[in-house]
């Protein structure tokens, strides 16, 4: 009896193991990722769209609404295509010039092209008009210089500066992505390369862009998403001859009302996404190759030839030209005064003042929404810094598990990346009318606020993390453990140095992300803990040059800390990883 | 690891919902995102009536009203202040306010109080105008325009800068002066010479007052925008530098500009239908009224409160605003909106 009972009580165990490792094993990573996800996004977005496309509401769609769906795809494709184009033409070289050669200012040009990423489109819009705006330096010169009567350039309200501002926010994802894996490359393999006889063109195709497949598929799905699913720049820049779909939501949505149309673009939209993600996960399952990458300093160098040197001081210039000239004008104009002699404007006159920012400090009108400089940044970074914590806990155990995937993984990969393609509006109202009632009631709650930037912050940090965790060979951990480091010591030794880096990058993403407030722009908001984007579009909402100085000065304020916050994180000193 | 995480997660949750019977009592007032008021009449209330007042802002006039809509079963506020006479019918047919009768509605004037049945109680209102840019049109002997017809005259070819109705309330506003103006068989025909003369159009009020008008800090290219009647007031107010005089002012013909009203109203489902009552009134009242120029610039509804002086000397009313009924607005918007789109951005 006593033997039967212990049999019985062994096969429990050893089938309790099997379950664990066969079942509970594989799907615990997930197990985060999963409820934050179902609950913060796919049960409130299942919500709204239900609200919009039930079939008592379909009926009311018609012929002239699926025109409509159709014609926005369209140029919503056409757009993102070119952009995403364009943006790898600058972020390729500008990748190369980061991960390949040390020079000095290196770690603030590669934190300036970082900045653009956060900063609120009004701001941008801001800084493009004062550098080629109407009355902007360059168009000021050129009448100048040529004694024109008009301005001679004009690109407010044209495809050029949808794409430029494109180009101008998502280069950075593609330094940051395929950067981080070039500098990891085994230099040996192109020298090898090149001793066997191959011409610097031919390593490049056959040895190092094959590498860099990973990295540079993880870089375009999410940079073709961000353009996929643009909204600021397109109402801001582009003006209203263009129309996106998520512009096209929105027009929906809030004006209209039209909730069964705005549903329906929305679904597009999420499933374009979908196809995506999937065609992403298909491609990169045939190109993923492990080599043993080495610590970043080994792989850099100063520029010797001429050549070199002449690329260095092209890429250089050429980043400072697009990233530099647009973002220095903000600051500059929270510093300028224009002469209040009104009688003359055509003889602009400019005072230097620094008013602007002793006026930040003042609540003049005794307004109950008057934000302190300091709190703002302090809610910013609050936010911020909850942001960092919540998706690096949630995204590195998925990263890890996507980087040897197996049937489970690839299954659940491509819904990762939902969250950058779902419509902020509409996920923006499935939020209110999930979160406005117990147990739930979350929508008042200033949490809500990091939440939803943890939800566009997951897709960065995860594809951040995973090229970089994928890339480690196998044959590296089981060396170690055959030389008998414990699990725990292999990690550190193998796994960390090489990973240390991309959860830097992961890091900044969440930050930059946060900070910018993406996505969380249809929410309910609280005022009484408001951030700098927030202070900055209440200033802008009334007119005045005071009004408009200060929010110059507070976009100054934020691309500081934005800039600042970048260049700490990157500098972390991390024991083990030799760099930095 | 996992534990951890999940109490990370669950443990604001469980707070949140275990903190929701607050004390004191909390009101919440949702609003757009234009509102505001001076801290000390606010707190002034809240020390008054032993409440703690909280704002929720929304969004525009129009996304904050589909919030409100959206959650009518289960309302995020008690108070909503916001919807303007163009998004009124909207409010009032999806039933989401409660009947108050104010006894402070004797002190409006019975033109604001729109909705018969007292659900949406006027607080305040204002024109939308085109403000022109007094140095440009002196530097270039430009007569200043007198109606909607001059626009389309060539001397102004290129001048006015417009907002999108379909994303922009002043740009809705400024298209609703044009219906009531020229009526709807030939409103489009007029918008289709002013699209000829060169008019500019924007998505939002924005980029049109700051990136496009000449005589804000943006300094664009167009010396006429549509904006506020009382933006010329906040000019002198939020100067960079003190100045004597407005640099803009704004083009008053007939139907140049729309009148906007804006209303607050008690939501259905509120338990605390007494508070929100007060603050209804306390909106009405004269101490708010007078505070509402300076903070929101808008015009006090209350016809016992007085001006301050910016508002008197540098921002004119509309002596003939433009008007049309709120339901005929709510039955043709969507319409007038798509119709437009068509004949001046295809």
């Amino acid at each position: 009896m006593s033997i039967y009972y212990e049999g019985t009580q062994t096969n429990r165990i050893t089938k309790f193991r099997v379950f664990v490792s066969t079942w509970l094993r594989p799907v615990l990573p997930w197990l985060g990722v999963s409820i934050f996800m179902g609950l913060f996004f796919f049960y409130p977005l299942a919500r709204i769209l239900w609200l919009g496309l039930n079939p008592a509401a379909l009926i009311t769609l018609h012929l002239a609404s699926l025109h409509l769906a159709f014609n926005s795809l369209l140029f919503t494709f056409y757009q993102a295509v070119l952009s995403t184009l364009l943006t790898f033409v600058l972020g390729l070289p500008a990748a190369f010039l980061f991960a390949r050669y040390s020079f000095r200012g290196k770690s603030l040009l590669r934190a300036l092209t970082a900045i653009p990423f956060m900063l609120p489109t009004v701001v941008v819009a801001a800084g493009f008009n004062a550098l080629l705006g109407p009355r902007g330096w360059v168009n000021l010169g050129l009448m100048d210089l040529f004694h024109l009567q008009a301005a001679p350039i004009s690109i407010v309200g044209t495809l050029g500066v949808i794409l430029l501002a494109h180009v101008f926010y998502n280069t950075t994802i593609v330094i940051r992505l395929v950067g981080n894996a070039l500098s990891h490359l085994d230099p040996r393999l192109e020298q090898a390369a090149r001793s066997l006889g191959a011409d610097p063109l031919r390593v490049f195709s056959r040895v190092t862009l094959p590498l860099l497949r990973p990295s540079i598929l993880a870089a375009s799905v999410l940079v073709f998403i961000f353009d996929f699913t643009s909204f600021g720049v397109i109402l801001l820049l582009g003006g209203p001859g263009f129309s996106t779909l998520e512009v096209e939501i929105y027009k929906q949505a809030m004006q209209f009302f039209n909730l069964p149309l705005a549903g329906l673009l929305s679904l597009i939209q999420l499933l374009c996404t979908l196809v995506f993600s999937i065609l992403y996960s298909r491609i990169l399952k045939r190109t993923a190759v492990t080599s043993a990458p080495r610590a970043a300093a080994t792989n850099q160098r100063k520029a010797r030839t001429f050549p070199q040197k002449l690329f260095l001081t092209g890429m250089v210039s050429l980043l400072m030209a697009l990233f530099l000239l647009p973002l220095i004008s903000l600051p500059l104009r929270s510093l300028t005064r224009l002469e209040a002699d009104r009688g003359q404007r055509d003889q602009v006159r400019y005072g230097l003042t620094g008013d602007y920012y002793t006026e930040l400090f003042i609540n003049r009108r005794d307004s109950i929404f008057y934000v302190p400089p300091f709190e703002a940044i302090g809610n910013s970074l609050g936010y911020a810094a909850m942001t960092v914590v919540l998706s690096l806990a949630l995204g590195f155990p998925v990263a890890s598990a996507l980087a040897s995937p197996r049937r489970l993984e690839r299954l659940l990969d491509p819904f990762l990346m939902l969250p950058l393609g779902a419509s902020a509006v509409t996920l923006g109202l499935g939020f209110i009318v999930t979160f406005n009632r117990p147990p739930l009631a979350l929508i008042t709650s200033p949490l809500l606020v990091p939440l939803a930037h943890t939800l566009i912050a997951l897709p960065f940090v995860i594809r951040s993390l995973q090229p970089a965790l994928a890339s480690i060979p196998d044959q590296l951990r089981q060396a170690a453990a055959s030389l008998g480091a414990s699990p725990h010591r292999v990690w550190l030794a193998v796994d960390w140095p090489i990973v240390a880096r991309a959860t830097l990058s992961a890091a900044v993403f969440a930050f930059t992300v946060s900070l910018g407030e993406f996505g969380a722009t249809s929410l309910v908001t609280r005022p009484e803990y408001p951030t700098l984007p927030i202070a900055i579009a209440r200033f802008l909402s009334q007119p005045g040059g005071m009004n408009y100085g200060q929010a110059m000065s507070m976009a100054t304020v934020l691309m500081l800390v934005c800039g600042t916050g970048i260049l700490l994180i990157e500098r972390l000193r991390i024991p083990g990883t030799g760099e930095f | 690891m996992k534990r951890f995480l999940f109490i990370v997660f669950l443990l604001p949750i469980m707070l949140l919902t275990a903190c929701s019977p607050r004390s004191p009592v909390t009101l919440t007032v949702m609003t757009h995102d234009s509102f505001t008021a001076s801290e000390s009449l606010i707190t002034a209330f809240e020390q008054a009536n032993n409440v703690k007042v909280v704002f929720l802002k929304s969004g525009d006039a129009g996304a904050a009203l589909n919030k409100a809509i959206l959650t009518r079963d289960a309302p995020l506020a008690d108070v909503f202040y916001g919807v303007d006479n163009t998004f009124l019918s909207r409010a009032l047919d999806n039933g989401i306010y409660e009947t108050y009768a104010s006894p402070l509605l004797a002190k409006i004037p019975a033109g604001f109080q729109l909705d018969p049945h007292n659900r949406a109680l006027p607080v305040d209102f204002g024109d939308i105008c085109i403000n022109y840019d007094k140095a440009y049109f002196a530097a270039h002997n430009l007569t200043v325009p007198a109606s909607l017809e001059d626009l389309v005259k060539p001397e102004y070819e290129g001048l006015l800068v417009v907002e999108n109705p379909a994303t922009s309330s002043p740009g809705l506003s400024f298209l609703l002066a044009t219906v009531a103006h020229f009526a709807e068989t030939s409103y489009l025909d007029y918008w289709r010479t002013l699209r000829l003369n060169g008019v500019v159009v924007v998505d939002g009020w924005e980029t049109a007052y700051y990136t496009n008008f000449s005589a804000s800090s943006g300094h664009g290219s167009q010396p006429m925008v549509v904006s506020y009647n009382t933006s010329p007031a906040a000019e002198v107010i939020y100067a960079s530098s003190p100045l004597t005089d407005a640099p803009t002012a704004s083009v008053l013909g007939p139907d140049t500009c729309f009148r906007q009203i804006e209303f607050v109203g008690i939501l259905k489902g509120t338990s605390h239908l007494d508070l929100a009552q007060k603050f209804v009134d306390f909106m009405l009242s004269q101490k708010f009224q007078e505070d509402i120029p300076l903070q929101m610039f808008m015009y006090p509804v209350n016809t016992d409160s007085s001006l301050p002086q910016e508002f008197t000397r540098y921002a004119q009313m509309a002596p003939q605003p433009a008007s049309l009924d709120p339901t005929v607005i709510a039955a043709n918007r969507d319409k007038w909106i798509a119709d437009w789109t068509a004949a001046v951005l295809h």
